[in-house]
């Protein structure tokens, strides 16, 4: 499998927080998730990728490239979309366009003016004066103006309605037509990622809980409802995190085909979406 | 060509779709060698992920439902009759063999069971 960005053991030491040796690969072609609670690290990662924040130790590859060596090649090829869209306030959107189209060699004007019009923006209008949804939105534009390989998000559907949410989905949806997009995306509003995702990848504290596709993680995990001296009776194949409550308790496994083999009949097991991971994950009970 | 996915479903969506697919071939509205749309066609229709319609696809090609052409795409495989009825006839033997063990559970007895599935058949007619 040819892979699109591959990070080797990725450290990053900053005052309280620590990016512990991270390692994954995003295949080519597809879509990966990052998820993770607020200050898991989301955001540093994808800004080491870019090289916006130096890394303490650790390797980045881009396209098979060395992300530092190769740092204008590769960022030309990538689309960039901010958590918080941050271009010259006092321009209007065609002059700020102009002035950043020239550090794209495959920059599409016409592709750039089709997309300002899908995306109902304004040509004429200040940065400035735009809304939170409208500059994520122009922001978004830009980084698919010059048929970018490689498109990074971060965060890019907080803050916009769930009828903008669905466009970006479908344009993205759109995107991986094309077998040689590769697209990464934060966010915490996990339910956008549970259909278009391949991939899931999951920080919590500044280290990789997992990374694999989304098909296995909603196939192999599960909650187990159960009476609260469950724990106690038996032991639960793959059990990852619990929690419980006055009157029973809540297991998250990642083995719920086997775990339902041996539970007792009173206990129900339902589907774990991400929400439900990334909520046991980062509070529940760890269990050894 | 028609799918519907449930999110609400405790079936796996790759699962939802393959099985979809196998009953219109099963059923002939899909026809032998029509053209299915390519894995990210399909993808971008459903806005689902690349991974889940490939993995679809790779279920229905196991079973001999499709064919994939390189450069081409997929095809509705030939479907020799006999097979295509038998095929039909494990579909039936499975859902039997599922109604036999709720019965079980319920303390059914065969007689009883047997009268059920007659009158259920007449009905039908």
């Amino acid at each position: 499998m040819e892979y699109a960005v591959e990070i080797e053991n990725l450290r990053k030491e900053f005052k309280g927080f620590t990016l512990k040796d991270v390692s994954f690969r995003i295949p080519k072609g597809y879509v990966m998730g990052l998820i993770g609670p607020n200050g898991a690290g989301k955001t540093t990662l994808i800004k080491m990728i870019m090289n916006l924040i130096r890394k303490n130790s650790g390797r980045i590859f881009v396209f098979g490239k060395d992300h530092i060596q190769h740092e204008a090649e590769i960022k030309s090829q990538i689309g960039f979309v901010y958590d918080v869209p941050c271009f010259y306030e006092d321009l209007k959107l065609k002059k700020l366009a102009s002035a950043i189209a020239p550090f794209y060699p495959k920059w599409n004007q016409e592709l750039f003016l089709k997309l300002m019009n899908e995306f109902e923006l304004p040509l004429g209008k200040k940065f400035k004066k735009l809304s939170h949804g409208m500059k994520m939105k122009f922001s978004l534009c830009l980084a698919l103006s010059h048929d970018a390989d490689l498109i990074l998000m971060d965060e890019p559907t907080s803050g916009l309605d769930p009828v903008f949410r669905q466009e970006l989905l479908a344009q993205l949806s759109q995107i991986m037509l094309d077998e040689e997009k590769t697209v990464l995306f934060s966010t915490h509003i996990t339910s956008d990622l549970e259909r278009i995702a391949d991939y899931i990848t999951f920080i919590n504290n500044g280290e990789i809980l997992f990374s694999s596709t989304l098909d296995d993680i909603l196939g192999k995990w599960g909650i187990i409802k159960a009476g609260k001296d469950l724990l106690e009776k038996k032991d639960i194949p793959g059990i990852m995190r619990s929690q419980k409550t006055e009157y029973g308790i809540e297991i998250l496994t990642s083995n719920i085909k086997k775990a339902q083999t041996i539970l007792p009949p009173d206990s129900i097991t339902e589907k774990a979406s991400l929400e439900d991971i990334m909520y046991f994950m980062s509070k529940g009970d760890k269990h050894a | 060509m028609k799918i519907i996915i449930s999110n609400a479903s405790q079936k796996p969506i790759y699962f939802q779709i393959a099985e979809q697919i196998k009953n219109q071939i099963i059923s002939g509205e899909l026809k032998e060698g029509e053209p299915l749309p390519s894995i990210r066609k399909l993808a971008q229709e459903l806005q689902i992920s690349v991974i889940t319609t490939k993995r679809a696809y790779e279920e229905l090609e196991k079973e001999g439902f499709i064919d994939t052409v390189g450069g081409k795409g997929c095809f509705v495989a030939m479907q020799n009759k006999e097979l295509l009825r038998e095929k039909k006839m494990r579909m039936v033997e499975d859902t039997l063999s599922q109604a036999v063990s709720d019965a079980k559970l319920l303390g059914v007895r065969l007689d009883e069971l047997k009268k059920m599935l007659t009158l259920l058949y007449k009905e039908e007619e």
